[in-house]
Order: C-alpha cells, then sequence, then structure tokens
C-alpha cells in the first residue's frame, strides 16, 4: 500500500486493518497510550493519524460494552479516522481487558492502517511544513484528495436525536459537536444529568441549570447554526462551559476569530498555565484551529495559554459565568489534571 | 527566590552494588546548576574518580567521608546556607537525616533545600508511609511491622504465606526478600534485624506487573511525570534487577493515567520538592494496584529516566530546590519549549542489568528482591525487538544477540527440569533461556506461567526466534534483501547473521551495504518531533529511512565510551572520556562520543557536541565513523572495552588516532609483550606461553610454585588466578582457555613478597611527558583495582623510582606511545621487574591527576591530537601531602562470597583521600569506606606463625592504645607468651559449638582481623568467621600490610584535617 502526499512524496507501506483506498487530512499524534480512545474520538473525523509511538496495538482492543447508554471503554460507537499510520502494529497484543487485536478491530470497521518505517520522518515533515491533504492507496487503484477544510464536519458527527442520561437534580443541555463518552461520564460521575442535543438544535427554549459545549471536527467558522443560538445564551446569565470546539465556538460568539494552526495540537503533554498564575497543567489536546488571542473582546479575558506556543487554551467572561478551554479536561486518552474544570463548572449551576 | 548563596552538597562515596555512577550524574548535573545561578557551591564526596569532583565544577570539593561527624566539620568552616540531600543517593540522605536528628543543621542555620526532611523522614518509614498514603486514599501492600522475629512470625501466619521482607533505611532492597514459610522467614529475619532495628512483612505481590514512575514538582505545586516505567520481570525481582523498558508497553490509557494521576496525588500530599520516584504493583489481571515505595530523592530510575527521555531530571531538581517553578524554565533539550511538560517518546529504552556473579563462585546466581548487579546498560531503538537485541550486546557478556549465542555464553542442554527451575527461580541467565525453552517446545502459555513475564514481551522474544529462524533457512543460499533487512530492524548485529549465514560478518557487511541496507542517525528531542528541534542527542536505527541530522562533519574527533559499569571498569574511565572530551572541544575539533551507560556524565549530551547512546562494537562504531567522516577515533580513554576494539577497527581502514594500534597489540598480546621485554633487557617474572597443560606443570614445577596464570586481552583480572599446585594450575588453565580464546594464555612465576608499584603517564612520539607513580599498600598478589594505593609513594627507594621510570621511557620509546599509559611493576630489594603494560588510561589517572594537579587526560589528549603539549612544572615527587586511594567492596551483598581479594578483583568503587601525612589520608580513606571510627573491641586471627610475629608491633600499639583484643586459643598462647594482653575467644563461646564466627553473635566487635594464609585448608576456617563479620556489618581487615598501616596510623592518630582539594597546595 502506497501513502501519497499532497507535496507529491508516495511512501511505500505495509497494510493492515481495511485493505481499500481512503483520503483525508494528514496529522500526527504525540501519545503513548490510548489508541482505542483517541480512534473513536469524532474530534478526528476526516483526518488520517500518524501515531509517533512506533509500537502501536500492544494492549489489543477491548470489547464493546454498553453502560448508560455508551461504550464503556470507547469514546464513541465508531472510529471516525480515515486512516492510521504506525511503525509496528502489534499482532500478539496482551492485556486483561482485550477482545480481539487492533487490525482486527480496524478490519471491523472498515477502517485503513497502513505500517511504514519512519513515521518520525513523516511528522517531522507535517511539523516543519504543516498539516496536508493524504491518501491510502493499494496497488493500481486512485482517488481525488479529500478536502477537510471545506466540509462541515461537525454535522457528520453530532446525534440525530436528543439524549437524555442521567438523573441528577441539575440538568445541562449538551451541545453535541462529537462529543466524547468521556464528557458525559464526567457530569454523570458528578451526579448532573445531561441532555445530549445536535449540533444545530435551538436549545434557547429549553430549560436548563447550565449549557455545554462538547468537542468536535474540523473549521469552527463553518459551525453557524450554533454560534447563532450561542449568541441568543449569552444573553442570559446561565453558566456555559465549553471544551476544544465548544471553546472555539464560544469564543467565535462572543466576536473573536479563530486562525489554522501549522499542524495543531495532537498530544497528550501539551502544557498550559492558567493566566496570571505559574499554574501548569499537562492536559490532552486534539484541535487544528486555535482562538486569535489578541481579537478576544474585552468584556473576556484569556483564561489559559499554551506554554509551547503561547497560544490561547482557554477564555472566561470577566462578569458572567461562562468559560471555555481549548484542551480536554475530560482526558480519556490523556492525563487528568485538568479534570477539577468540571467541578468548576458544576459548582456554577 | 530564596537568599541562598552558599550550598553544600553531599555525595556518594564509593560506588558500591545499589549505588552507583548514576550519582555521579546528579551531583553533577546539579552543581552545573548552581554555577549557572552563581551560587558558591562545595561538594563533600570521597570518590575522587568522579567528574563531580573535577576542580572546574564545584567552588570547593572536600575528599571527606559522608558522614555527620565530617560533615558538621565542614559546615562549620565553611558556613553554607542550605544543603542538598537527595544528589547523593541513600548514602547521603542518610547523612541528612543524622545531620538533623542531630541538631547540627539547625545549629549552623543550614536550610535543607527541596524535598523537606519530613517528607524523606516520611518515604523512610514504613509505618509513618503507609498511614500517609491513607490519608488520600492511596493503596500500600497490606502489612505489618516487627521489631522482632517472633512477631514477624506471628504478623506472616495472619497474612499467609508467602510474604515479603522489607527493611527500612537501606539501599537495593538489601536483605529483603520473600519467605514461603516459617523457617525461611526466621532466618531471614535474624539477619535483617542486624542491620535495621524494624522489618516489614507484608502481603505478597510476586507476578503483578512493576511499574514506575519519575515525579517531578515544584514549590508552586506543579507536578509532572517525566517518564514511566515497565519492568520486563514481574514484581519479586528488584527494579535495579530488572529489564526496563521505557516507556510502559502494555499499559492501556486507562492504567498509564490511573497510575499517573496517584503518583502526582501522592507527590503533592508528601510534599516533595524536586524529584522522586513512585513504584507501583499493578495487576495483571485488573486495574488493582499497590504503591511499593517511593523515593524522595534522585535514583538509579532517575538516571534512566533521564537519558532514556533527554529530560535532565537532575538538573531540574537542582533548579527547583532553588525556588525555581517549573514554568520559569525552559526545555534543554528544544531551548524552545519549556520544562514544565511530559516527554513524548518516539522509541523503545530497553534497560539492562550487568552481573559480575561469575566472578564470584560462591554466590548465588540466582536473581530476586535484592540486588546483585554492578552496573547497567541502556538501548535506543524504534522496536522492543531492536532495542532489546542491542542491550543485550551491550553488556559484553559475550552476547551477539538475544539468539545464536555461542555455547560458552549461556547454557543450552538444559533438561526439562533445569529450564523450568531456570523460568521460575531466575539466574542472570533467564533472558537466554526463555528462547531456549521455546525451541526446545515449550509453549508460551507454560513459559508465561513459569516467569509471570507479560505475554506481550513474550511473544516479541518468540518473533526474534522466528526471524533467526527465517534467515539460518537462507544460509549456504543467498539471503533476498527483505530477510536481512526484516533482521536488521529487529535489532540482528551483523555477527548474529553471519552466523546464521554461515558467513564471514566483513561478507555481511559488504553484502548489507550492497542492499543498500544502512541505519540511520535518529534523534532524541523530548517532543516525538512534534516541534522542529535540532539536537546532539543521537542513536542508530533500522527502523527508518532517513537520517534526522545532517552528518558528515569531517573535523570531529570519534571517543569510544566505557560502557557498562562492572567491577574493573567504572567511573574513573567516564572521567577520562569527559576530560578528553573537554580537551577535544577546546581545540579546533569537534567531539562526537559513544557510550551506552545511562549512569555516567559522559551520556549528558551538553558534554559533547554529539552524543551517539548506541553500541560500542566494530559494527555500530564503523556505522558512526563512515556516516560522521570522523576525522579520527580515540580509544585509550574508554578501558578494555574501547581498547579492544584497536585492531578490528584497524583493520576496517578506520584512523586510530594515539599509539599505533599494532603496538597496542605489542602490548595486550602476552606472548609478544614478554618477547618485547626480553629484547628490551628488562625483566619481568619467569613466564611461559601455555601450549598443552603438561608443558605448563613442566613449568610451574621449573619455577616453583605459586604460579600466576594470565589470559590477554581481558580486564579486572579475570579468569587470572595464582595456582599452589597442580590442580589448582589446571583449573586456572581452563577457565583461562574461556575466556581468551583468540589470545594466548601466558604462565609466570609468582613473587612472593614483593611490592606492587604503578606508573601512570603521557606520551608522545615515545617520549614519556609526565609520569606518576603510586604503591601499593598490600603486597603483589592483590589485583591493582583491590589494592590501597598511596601516592606519592612513601615507602620506596629513590632508586627504585629511577629504575621505574628509565624502563618506562624504554617501553614508551620501543612502543612508540602517544597518549596515557600504565604499567605495573613488582619491586623487591629495589629490584623491578615489569608485569603488565597498558597502553590506554587507567583507573588511578583520576586519582593520579587530582593529587598530582596535572590532568593527565588532558595532556594525553593533547598529545593525541598533535596539539603543543607542555610538561607539568611540579614533580609528584615534590608533593607535600599525601592520597591514599581505598577500594570499597560490596561484600554484604554478595552472599557467600569468602570477603578477600587476590588476583582476580573483587571491588566495586573506591575512594581518595588527601592528607598532610600518609597516616591522616590513610584514615580518611577508611573511614570513607565505613572502616570502624571508634575502635574499643578487636578480633584477631592470623593463621600463619610468620604472620604472627610480623603483626607483633601492631598488637602491642593495640594493647597501648587500651584495644580488648580476642585471639583463638592456638594465638592466645602465642601472644600472651610475647606479652600482650589477650582474651581467649573461647571464654565466649559456647564449648558445644567450635566455631568461632559464633563469637560474634557474644561480642560486640568493631573490628575484625582475619589474615588468611595460602592453604585452602585455614582459608575455609577464616571463611565463617570473614562472611560473619560482614553480614553483621563489623569492620574488617584481610591484609597484613593494610592492617598494619591502619594500627599504626590509628596509634599516631593524627588530626584529620578539613581541607578543600585546592587548599592543599603544591607548593609549601
Amino acid at each position: 500500500m502506497q501513502l501519497v502526499l499532497e507535496d507529491g512524496s508516495i511512501i511505500e507501506g505495509k497494510s493492515f486493518g481495511a485493505n481499500k483506498a481512503t483520503s483525508g487530512e494528514l496529522i500526527f499524534n504525540t501519545g503513548m497510550v490510548g489508541y482505542p480512545e483517541t480512534l473513536t474520538d469524532p474530534s478526528y473525523y476526516g483526518q488520517v493519524l500518524v501515531f509517533t509511538y512506533p509500537l502501536i496495538g500492544n494492549y489489543g482492543v477491548p470489547a464493546s460494552q454498553i453502560q448508560d447508554q455508551m461504550e464503556v471503554f470507547f469514546e464513541s460507537s465508531k472510529i471516525h479516522l480515515k486512516a492510521i499510520i504506525v511503525t509496528k502494529v502489534t499482532e500478539r497484543y496482551s492485556h486483561w481487558n482485550a477482545y480481539e487485536s487492533l487490525d482486527k478491530w480496524l478490519k471491523k470497521h472498515d477502517v485503513v492502517g497502513i505500517e511504514i518505517e519512519d513515521t518520525r520522518s513523516l511528522t517531522k515533515k507535517l511539523s516543519s511544513r504543516g498539516t496536508q491533504k493524504c491518501k491510502l492507496l493499494p496497488s493500481n487503484e486512485d482517488i481525488p484528495f479529500y478536502d477537510l477544510a471545506k466540509e462541515n464536519a461537525v454535522a457528520k458527527v453530532s446525534c440525530q436525536d436528543v439524549i437524555a442520561y442521567g438523573n441528577g437534580a441539575k440538568r445541562i443541555v449538551l451541545i453535541d459537536l462529537g462529543c466524547k463518552n468521556n464528557i458525559i461520564r464526567s457530569f454523570l460521575k458528578r451526579d448532573v444529568s445531561v441532555v445530549r442535543v445536535p449540533w444545530n438544535y435551538d436549545f434557547t427554549k429549553e430549560k436548563y441549570d447550565g449549557l455545554f459545549l462538547s468537542n468536535g471536527p474540523g473549521n469552527p467558522v463553518l459551525v453557524t447554526e450554533t454560534i447563532q443560538y450561542l449568541k441568543e445564551a449569552y444573553t442570559h446569565d446561565k453558566p456555559i462551559f465549553g471544551i476544544c470546539m465548544g471553546h472555539q465556538l464560544m469564543a467565535l460568539a462572543a466576536g473573536a476569530k479563530a486562525y489554522k494552526l501549522k499542524f495543531g495540537h495532537h498530544s497528550q503533554n501539551q502544557p498550559c498555565i492558567q493566566v496570571g498564575t505559574k499554574k501548569n497543567y499537562i492536559t490532552s489536546q486534539n484541535h487544528n484551529y486555535a482562538i486569535d488571542d489578541t481579537s478576544i473582546p474585552m468584556v473576556w479575558r484569556p483564561w489559559f495559554f499554551n506554554a509551547n506556543d503561547g497560544s490561547n487554551e482557554g477564555i472566561q467572561h470577566a462578569n458572567k459565568p461562562f468559560s471555555s478551554v481549548q484542551f480536554h479536561p475530560e482526558a480519556s486518552p490523556g492525563p487528568v489534571d485538568a479534570n477539577f474544570l468540571f467541578d468548576h463548572f458544576v459548582k456554577q449551576l | 527566590m530564596q537568599e541562598i548563596k552558599k550550598i553544600i552538597i553531599l555525595g556518594s562515596a564509593a560506588l558500591k552494588i545499589g549505588e552507583a555512577g548514576e550519582f555521579d550524574y546528579s551531583g553533577s548535573q546539579a552543581i552545573k546548576a548552581l554555577k549557572q545561578e552563581g551560587i558558591y557551591s562545595i561538594l563533600v564526596n570521597p570518590n575522587i574518580a568522579t567528574i563531580q569532583t573535577s576542580d572546574y565544577l564545584a567552588d570547593k570539593v572536600y575528599l571527606l567521608p559522608v558522614t555527620s561527624e565530617f560533615i558538621e566539620q565542614v559546615i562549620e568552616k565553611e558556613r553554607p546556607d542550605g544543603i542538598l540531600l537527595s544528589f547523593g543517593g541513600q548514602t547521603a540522605l542518610n547523612c541528612g537525616l543524622d545531620l538533623e536528628k542531630k541538631g547540627i543543621l539547625a545549629r549552623y542555620g543550614v536550610k535543607v533545600l527541596g524535598t523537606p526532611v519530613n517528607s524523606i523522614e516520611i518515604t523512610e518509614d514504613r509505618k509513618i508511609f503507609t498511614d500517609k498514603l491513607a490519608e488520600i486514599d492511596v493503596y500500600v501492600p497490606k502489612s505489618e511491622i516487627a521489631y522482632t522475629t517472633d512477631k514477624a512470625v506471628a504478623i506472616a501466619e495472619k497474612l499467609n504465606y508467602p510474604v515479603m521482607v522489607r527493611l527500612s533505611f537501606t539501599l537495593g532492597g538489601l536483605g529483603s526478600g520473600v519467605c514461603a514459610n516459617e523457617e525461611k522467614l526466621r532466618a531471614l529475619a535474624d539477619q535483617a534485624f542486624v542491620y535495621s532495628p524494624q522489618i516489614l512483612i507484608e502481603e505478597c505481590l510476586t507476578g503483578w506487573k512493576e511499574v514506575e514512575y519519575e515525579v517531578v514538582r515544584d514549590s508552586d505545586d506543579n507536578c509532572i511525570t517525566v517518564c514511566n516505567m515497565e519492568n520486563f520481570d514481574p514484581l519479586g525481582i528488584h527494579t535495579g534487577e530488572s529489564i526496563v523498558v521505557a516507556p510502559s508497553q502494555t499499559l492501556s490509557n486507562a492504567e498509564y493515567h490511573k497510575l499517573r494521576e496517584i503518583a502526582i496525588r501522592t507527590v503533592r500530599h508528601l510534599g516533595i520538592i524536586g524529584e522522586c520516584n513512585i513504584q507501583y504493583a499493578l495487576d495483571p489481571k485488573s486495574e488493582e494496584y499497590r504503591v511499593i515505595e517511593v523515593n524522595a530523592r534522585l535514583s538509579r530510575s532517575s538516571a534512566l529516566a533521564s537519558k532514556a527521555t533527554g529530560y535532565p531530571l537532575a538538573f531540574v531538581a537542582a533548579k527547583l530546590a532553588l525556588g525555581y517553578s517549573l514554568v520559569d524554565l525552559t526545555n534543554a533539550v528544544t531551548q524552545s519549549t519549556m520544562a514544565c511538560f511530559e516527554p513524548s517518546l518516539d522509541y523503545v529504552v530497553v534497560k539492562i542489568p550487568r552481573w559480575d556473579l561469575k566472578k564470584f563462585p560462591n554466590v548465588s546466581p540466582k536473581i530476586g528482591t535484592s540486588m546483585k548487579s554492578v552496573g547497567e546498560v541502556m538501548a535506543i531503538g524504534r522496536t522492543f525487538q531492536e532495542s532489546l537485541q542491542k542491550a543485550l550486546r551491550m553488556l559484553d557478556i559475550g552476547a551477539i544477540g538475544l539468539v545464536a549465542n555461542m555455547n560458552t555464553l549461556q547454557k543450552t542442554n538444559y533438561s526439562e527440569e533445569e529450564i523450568k527451575e531456570e523460568l521460575c527461580f531466575p539466574t542472570d541467565e533467564r533472558i537466554f533461556a526463555i528462547p531456549t525453552a521455546i525451541e526446545m517446545g515449550m509453549s508460551i502459555d507454560q513459559i508465561h506461567e513459569y516467569t509471570q513475564i507479560d505475554y506481550w514481551f513474550l511473544h516479541n522474544l518468540k518473533e526474534i526466534l522466528e526471524t533467526k529462524n527465517t534467515l539460518q533457512s537462507y544460509a549456504g543460499g543467498i539471503c533476498p534483501s527483505h530477510i536481512l533487512k526484516r533482521a536488521k530492524q529487529a535489532g540482528f548485529s551483523d555477527t548474529q547473521v553471519a552466523v546464521l549465514l554461515n558467513l564471514e560478518e566483513n561478507i555481511v557487511r559488504k553484502m548489507r551495504y550492497n542492499y543498500g541496507i544502512l541505519p540511520y542517525v535518529k534523534e532524541i528531542d523530548t517532543l516525538g518531533g512534534e516541534y522542529p528541534a535540532k539536537t546532539n542527542y543521537l542513536y542508530l536505527s533500522y527502523n527508518a529511512t532517513e537520517d534526522d541530522v545532517p552528518i558528515a562533519q569531517h573535523n570531529s574527533i570519534l571517543v569510544l565510551g566505557s560502557g557498562t559499569y562492572r567491577i574493573g571498569s567504572s567511573v574513573e574511565f567516564d572521567w577520562c572520556c569527559v576530560n578528553a572530551v573537554k580537551t577535544i572541544r577546546d581545540s579546533s575539533y569537534k567531539a562526537i562520543l559513544i557510550n551506552y551507560n545511562p549512569e555516567t556524565v559522559s551520556t549528558d549530551y551538553d558534554e559533547v557536541d554529539r552524543l551517539y547512546f548506541d553500541e560500542i562494537r566494530q559494527e555500530t562504531v564503523m556505522d558512526i565513523y563512515e556516516k560522521e567522516k570522523v576525522h579520527g577515533i580515540i580509544l585509550s580513554m574508554g578501558g578494555q572495552v574501547a581498547n579492544n576494539l584497536a585492531l578490528p577497527l584497524h583493520h576496517m581502514g578506520a584512523n586510530i588516532l594515539g599509539t599505533s594500534p599494532m603496538q597496542i597489540d605489542r602490548a595486550e598480546d602476552r606472548h609478544k609483550f614478554s618477547s618485547m621485554l626480553d629484547e628490551l633487557h628488562i625483566d619481568q617474572p619467569e613466564w611461559s606461553e601455555l601450549t598443552d597443560l603438561t608443558a605448563a606443570k613442566e613449568f610451574a614445577h621449573k619455577v616453583g610454585y605459586p604460579v600466576l596464570v594470565r589470559p590477554s586481552y581481558v580486564l579486572s583480572g579475570a579468569a587470572m588466578g595464582v595456582a599452589v599446585d597442580d590442580d589448582e594450575l589446571e583449573r586456572f588453565l581452563d577457565k583461562a582457555t574461556q575466556v581468551s580464546v583468540d589470545h594466548p594464555v601466558v604462565i609466570s612465576n609468582f613473587l612472593q613478597k614483593a611490592k606492587e608499584i604503578e606508573l601512570d603517564a603521557v606520551a608522545k612520539n615515545g617520549k614519556i611527558l609526565a609520569s606518576a607513580i603510586s604503591e601499593h599498600i598490600e603486597n603483589a598478589g592483590i589485583h591493582s583495582g583491590d589494592a590501597t594505593l598511596v601516592f606519592p609513594p612513601q615507602h620506596v627507594y629513590i632508586e627504585t623510582i629511577r629504575r621505574i621510570q628509565r624502563v618506562a621511557a624504554k617501553i614508551a620509546m620501543a612502543l612508540h606511545i602517544t597518549g596515557p599509559l600504565n604499567i605495573q611493576f613488582l619491586a623487591k630489594n629495589n629490584h623491578i621487574k615489569v608485569i603488565e603494560c597498558n597502553l590506554r588510561a587507567s583507573r588511578s589517572f583520576p586519582f593520579v591527576s587530582k593529587i598530582c594537579k596535572y590532568n593527565l587526560i588532558e595532556l594525553a589528549t593533547r598529545a593525541i591530537l598533535e596539539d603543543e603539549v607542555s610538561t607539568p612544572r611540579h614533580s609528584f615527587l615534590d608533593l607535600p601531602y599525601v592520597g591514599v586511594k581505598a577500594p570499597f567492596f560490596s561484600f554484604p551483598r554478595l552472599i557467600g562470597v569468602d570477603p578477600i581479594s587476590g588476583v582476580e578483583m573483587a571491588s566495586t568503587g573506591e575512594v581518595g583521600c588527601l592528607g598532610k601525612t600518609f597516616h591522616e589520608a590513610l584514615l580518611k580513606a577508611m573511614y570513607s569506606i565505613g572502616f570502624c571510627r571508634n575502635i574499643k573491641t578487636v578480633l584477631v586471627s592470623i593463621s600463619s606463625k610468620p604472620g604472627r610475629h610480623d603483626f607483633l608491633e601492631s598488637m602491642q600499639k593495640m594493647q597501648a592504645m587500651n584495644y580488648t583484643i580476642y585471639v583463638d586459643e592456638e594465638e592466645y598462647t602465642f601472644f600472651q607468651d610475647k606479652g600482650i594482653d589477650v582474651v581467649p575467644i573461647s571464654s565466649k563461646i559456647n564449648k558445644q559449638t567450635e566455631d568461632i564466627s559464633k563469637v560474634l553473635h557474644n561480642v560486640n566487635f568493631d573490628l575484625v582481623i582475619s589474615i588468611p594464609s595460602s592453604s585452602s585448608q585455614s582459608k575455609e576456617q577464616g571463611y565463617s568467621l570473614r562472611r560473619q563479620a560482614v553480614d553483621s556489618g563489623v569492620s574488617l581487615l584481610t591484609n597484613l600490610q593494610l592492617a598494619k598501616h591502619i594500627i599504626a596510623a590509628l596509634e599516631r592518630d593524627p588530626r584529620l584535617g578539613i581541607l578543600a582539594i585546592d587548599e592543599y597546595k603544591v607548593y609549601k
């Protein structure tokens, strides 16, 4: 199988998982654990992911198991990546909780995998020249490059219907922009009931104690309907909290601007500092777009910033209980340092 | 930032099992951090061979014992504001706790920087630790503390056998162990209470996964885990004895981050500031875990984690101790991102311990809960298989990889029972036994059941075996490119491929080049390639398609490091390498270094222009040599490992700088060297090259026993032996021919009662530029690494010194030496004989350089680089002070071994101290290796009559010092007749037992002097006494000359001056 890049370079590799042609936006992730969570994260919709850690699949993949209407060991019920790229996929996995191999799981979900020798050199190319489109081609086959930037990817991964979770006293409306299960689990654990609504659902008529905007894939500027409803919500005083795409939409609704990062943040070791403090949190991240700090209107304050590149990682309203973060406090995969943000939000309800 | 201007740092003293070179790395980094802040640093560490005791690091260096008594005096003199306790291992930590307990720190207003003493105490006391963790719902193994053996048994019955026994306040798990029943528990507990007032009996978690995290926390409560590591060997084998992999391989996201979160919660709760290590047991069948321990200091694991990730843990820990926040510090590798992050690895690191157990036939080769290994190696590759096979070769035990090894390396003809035994109760050879078991037809399930090693690891070993079989199927035919490539990607060496394809290694290399199968240079950048970083921290991998960095520098010099520490090659060679590299960097060349020992300073990437963390082996060195197009190779600094590559590299066309490889061969090859000495009319002990046993015996009879058997090209006198009769001769010859297959074995007359003298020197074009002569206190027959050295010599005739210098000049000229050299001499009545010559830096180079205040390595490197050289302005003979170097033996850990020294080296480390007089220096050195400070009661056992006569004067001195002296019945009469007031041992032991060692239970001895004689019968008798002394922690002397000098020194009672190295002035 061949990996063909937008810049014309071709890398030979060995196929695993589904053996078919596919195309997507090529990104890399430097996390060393958590491939089942990563692969089922809806934020990866339309992308092809390079794992920089060379051995992937070591502990196999857990079995499907539903609890509270959610997969227990996955972040959604399907794999959203178009393909994955690794140095070596582990055939003979080992773990008490494993059900099948990564290869078998990918085949089941009809997702392409490819082993290439030097994932590091490919990663370096992406980090120096930026994200690019790519395609994976079995011999004698070709397809056009897929352009994720033009698609409202959120619409592809959001739920179709309203789903209710839990029966806690406090009730939040969760706008599903491609929500990871662990966000919902994080609320249920704190005895908050969740009403999960589609991205374009008019939640302004709903009764709730708080509003939550989830993570999700793609370009935030294209998610106009949600931004409109959000502007409406800003006129009230109910607490609002957003994560990742949710954060970007909240910033856009507030009047800030988004821009595309060169190669995004896709890792589990992003240091984020709380503005005005020496508090640093190691965070899990997965995004290609970021909010331009300088464009944030006066009534909003930067809340966190990325210690490596200085980019914005969160905003807070100056006098209303509105806040959002670019990183993933729900982790899964990744460190749980920022878990306290859920407590912070729940306390506001 | 706090107002701290002057800081005292405690070192870890001699290298020992459980506490080795890693603390040179951590101490050196700490000093660098202080220097960067402009803080005045005072180091106390008697380990003279370390880099941290160099004149260019700390402002003041005291070569003194790391005990509260001496540290107090240094504090009194220097008046530091702060003290760093966490950079010198358990030795420094224990000393710090003692200083605190005695109120010394408070009295002088010295602030403990970094982790507070209170936190350290929590981690060191099991009971408090357990209670403290319970406060934050963190689980530890169920356990109870016992203060008596009976209580221990009662607890064990409650917890059910098997139980684990642990000791507080010891390093490397000394005295710990699993007990399957009451009998075993009683034996272990009795032993343990000798070292520790309390022991812990806990639930046995053998078979659980062992996982460690390295945690960093600052005073702003930022807390990160820099690295996690998983042990290949599950719980039950000490982490220092385990193969360790970083990052963890078999942990899911949930497990990884659960343990990470607990680590952070725990470290915050304990209030640690700086660096610490947390060890877990993780159930292989659920997410159940237990915290095993927290080390509130830099450790072996943190050194490993530092090298594995590129994150300079010790440097950062020192900065945090000064009050910096993690968010104030930058990432030293990328220089653009920050220190407050967690490295992401895009490679696999494998660490394997290096054992030297074959040196000690009495020591059980079984590995378990207490440490026996003397060093370690770390390999970096892009798959586990690649890293594992690299690491196995790095051990330098003769392995060419996991499989296809020679029969001499490991046992191969296991019976079903034997292989099961090896898998269940592992020795240092288990890793090789696993593929053997698979080949014998054992299933992976079965192996897993016996070893409890995770299936993932076992499957990887099996895959290596499968690759081997595939390769082998092409033997005699043509091996296709993709098969060869697969093998190289799985870490097969050219040597392994050659064996399997039945080809010469150089043919394999050619084939590899023809196929275009070459390794690529990869960098360690801490971020998995996320940020474009230019680093100089490199390794080679076949799982790659391009070099990360531009290569072919042309103006660089490649220095070969010393590899794993082992008995005979240790931190002293790292000092040589670091100094050589420093000199190269001061010249017009760039320095490239290859080394693979994570416990070293040389592998700190800020020490060199380019660091290759990779194998020091012909194939790898040539790969790097060719890629980098280096100007030349220096291999005389890394000890025997590097030196042994002289001829092979030369034959492959490499440019070897300094003394020609042909001349190195002339010195190393015993036969060639001895012939050369004959030609030069230089005296040497009568010798003969072994042809067959009959001839050897004939020679021995001619010159008379004892004779010395010596193989060529070996280190630390491996397989060397003094044979006293035909039987022993046969045994030694057998051993010697095994270790030195390709090179001759020589037998020589063993001169008794001769003095041994060493010359370290530097020559250029055959002319000696500088030399240093030191004498051994012990008579010849003790390996130079185990001898107590005196420099400048105090008991050698001037004429002898002149003769030595003349002979050295002749040899230097004959071998046309450029660079370092070391010659060992025997001297008797002003006659000298040459015993051996090494055309490389020797163990004593740092010792003589630091005392002489003339850096012989710098001079040697300049000579090799053909830079201008100047000879020293002073001679070592003019020094108005004396240095003594004393060996440290890790006998307490080598259970069963007779703690005596001989021609094969046994010590694991050394100290070197200075004094205005020989006696002052000698006592300081002895106290630095733990010799009893206050002697009242002595047991003397000298088996030979001449020995007793010889010791009479010392007995009188001891009597004058009012020692109570115990002797056995026979000696009692002898000494009583000579007017010495001695007590017979028999008065103290129960008549029903004849074992004199029992007396140690009844009398509190401070010192045992037990001098073995050459007869094997008396050795046997003295053995149990000596062993008992070591096992009960009593000071022991086994050499008559050394004992005499020490007693003379004690009687003289010199003032032990508190002077830093620079306060000993070369000119009066």
